[in-house]
């Protein structure tokens, strides 16, 4: 599949976004806020929206026609896509109501906030899970259609919401609780975990091939002629493949960036008695472009099935 | 009603006449234009809502080269509807057409994404989606005689390997024809239950093959003028 640079950044971003929110919501409901002061907790509430809508907006970058972007709000209750853009614009008067919930009350935790709190935290989820089924829905790559998918998103999005949750509270001169370096070493090495498997995973041959798209299962099958000189768009947009061993480098880089450098930094900010701003830094920047290469590693290993008819035998 | 185009492959002999009747009356039809660019460059593109590719199948001396036209097979599960979040993308319930409505798309590419037969292409100029219509605006055109009123592909097709007609009624031409012949689904594993059929090639009898007269040891005029080139 060819990877959409919107698309990445969209992803990725939001997905910092959501997760830095929903640590924000967590930390505050559970435990009170590490922060500082309160002017500290609200600008890391900022920065969380400030991510989340440049993630949003990028996402309208890809569209060809982006004037007719209001009407996606149409179809959610069938489309994946709608559904996430209509929970998308929901997520913000909730988030917003419950820090203004917050600041009417002094920030104490209130019922109000307790619910408000809850339903944000839910709909991160959901939404991660409704932008997750958008890809996860398509029989068309089976790449995608598989559970792995959601998991993986609402995985990473809770993870890239960790890292920068402690980097919020490091930068302004905090150290967030053990638990929370725990939390992001086990998030990263599930992680890891996970996308180790995903990787084997996406090596399996699929069930449709050469010769169910072209109804001779008992013979083989050889693309003869495309039936043009130069690419067209279904080649474009669906045989856009990289050479095997930049193939494999992007991997092991996923792997390095995304996890591995955040996994030994988190465990060494776990062992230190005050929280590194510099590792903290480094951690959530590694990640941020780790994630970015795995965004862009999940659309070149998706093998859509239209390349069958152009060659492809499984 | 449940319309759609039954595809011979053992007659279609890859003329493009299809493809090209297609754009000629789509591209000023109510789906259009498509739109192409630098179409006469070197890197050509374009919108295209059907294509011919050929293949070769089977291993000589049982092989057979198979020219095999697609455009929009009209899916009873059609997912590229479901998957569209604008609305834009809609199957007709009185004849099973699938179709585009060009004011609503927003050109995200999902549908694209979610068809398995490669039926939808993005027009970059207007940044819209295009597909095959089954030339619905022609098909119910009362002032085009009765003979007429068929898709642009299925009258042009010089071999007859395209038949339009309704499969929902089991005495019309396409039912029986792909009854006798045993008209096939693509990649029928997905579960999208495509409208139009593929009609198999028939049966043929084995090309005899004859052996050629080698002189692999021996000295041979062929042989001696290839090693002088050679070197």
């Amino acid at each position: 599949m060819h990877p959409a640079l919107s698309i990445l950044v969209f992803t990725v971003t939001s997905g910092f976004g959501y997760g830095l929110m929903t640590l924000l919501i967590l930390s505050q409901l559970l435990g009170g806020s590490p922060f500082a002061n309160v002017n500290a907790y609200l600008i890391a509430f900022f920065v969380a929206f400030v991510l989340m809508s440049i993630g949003l907006l990028s996402s309208t970058f890809h569209l060809a026609n982006p004037k007719n972007a209001w009407r996606a709000f149409n179809r959610f209750r069938t489309s994946w896509l709608s559904r996430e853009g209509v929970l998308a614009l929901l997520y913000y008067p909730i988030a917003l109501s419950y820090v203004a919930v917050l600041w009417i009350n002094e920030w104490q935790t209130t019922v109000a906030a307790y619910v408000l709190g809850a339903v944000c935290v839910v709909l991160g989820f959901v939404l991660t899970h409704c932008t997750a089924m958008i890809y996860a829905s398509l029989k068309t790559i089976p790449q995608w259609h598989t559970r792995r998918v959601p998991i993986g998103f609402c995985l990473f999005f809770i993870y890239s919401g960790v890292l920068a949750y402690a980097l919020a509270v490091v930068s302004e001169g905090g150290s967030p609780l053990s638990a929370v370096w725990i939390a992001a070493c086990v998030l990263a090495l599930t992680g890891l975990v996970f996308k180790l498997k995903y990787f084997t995973f996406v090596g399996e041959p699929s069930k449709t091939t050469i010769n169910t798209a072209t109804t001779f299962t008992e013979a083989t099958v050889r693309l003869f002629d495309t039936g043009h000189s130069a690419e067209n768009f279904l080649q474009k947009e669906f045989a856009y493949v990289v050479g095997p061993k930049t193939q494999a480098l992007a991997r092991k880089a996923v792997l390095a960036l995304a996890f591995i450098v955040p996994l030994v930094l988190s465990a060494l900010q776990f062992s230190r008695e005050s929280s590194s701003l510099s590792m903290a830094i480094a951690a959530v920047l590694c990640c941020y472009v780790g994630l970015l290469l795995e965004r862009w590693l999940f659309f070149i290993e998706a093998k859509h099935v239209v390349r069958r008819f152009y060659g492809e035998q499984y | 009603m449940k319309l759609g185009l039954l595809i011979d492959l053992d007659t279609c002999v890859g003329c493009h006449g299809c493809a090209t009747a297609c754009k000629q009356w789509n591209t000023s039809g109510t789906i259009g234009p498509l739109s192409d660019s630098n179409p006469y460059g070197k890197d050509p593109d374009g919108a295209w809502l059907n294509r011919i590719r050929t293949y070769e199948v089977g291993d000589a001396p049982d092989s057979k080269t198979v020219h095999f036209p697609m455009s929009c097979l009209h899916c009873e599960n059609a997912d590229c509807v479901t998957v569209c979040p604008t609305g834009a993308s809609y199957k007709r319930e009185e004849d099973g057409i699938v179709l585009v409505d060009q004011d609503k798309c927003m050109g995200c590419n999902l549908c694209a994404w979610a068809c398995p037969y490669g039926a939808r292409e993005l027009d970059h100029d207007q940044g819209v989606m295009k597909k095959c219509t089954l030339c619905v605006d022609r098909i119910y055109d009362q002032n085009l005689p009765e003979e007429e009123r068929q898709p642009a592909c299925v009258l042009t097709c010089p071999t007859s390997s395209r038949l339009f007609g309704d499969f929902d009624d089991p005495e019309s031409e396409v039912s029986i024809k792909s009854r006798q012949r045993g008209g096939r689904d693509l990649m029928p594993e997905l579960g999208y239950e495509p409208t139009n059929k593929y009609l198999p090639p028939r049966e043929k009898a084995t090309v005899e093959m004859f052996a050629l007269d080698s002189t692999e040891d021996g000295f041979s005029l062929k042989s001696w003028v290839n090693k002088m080139i050679a070197r």
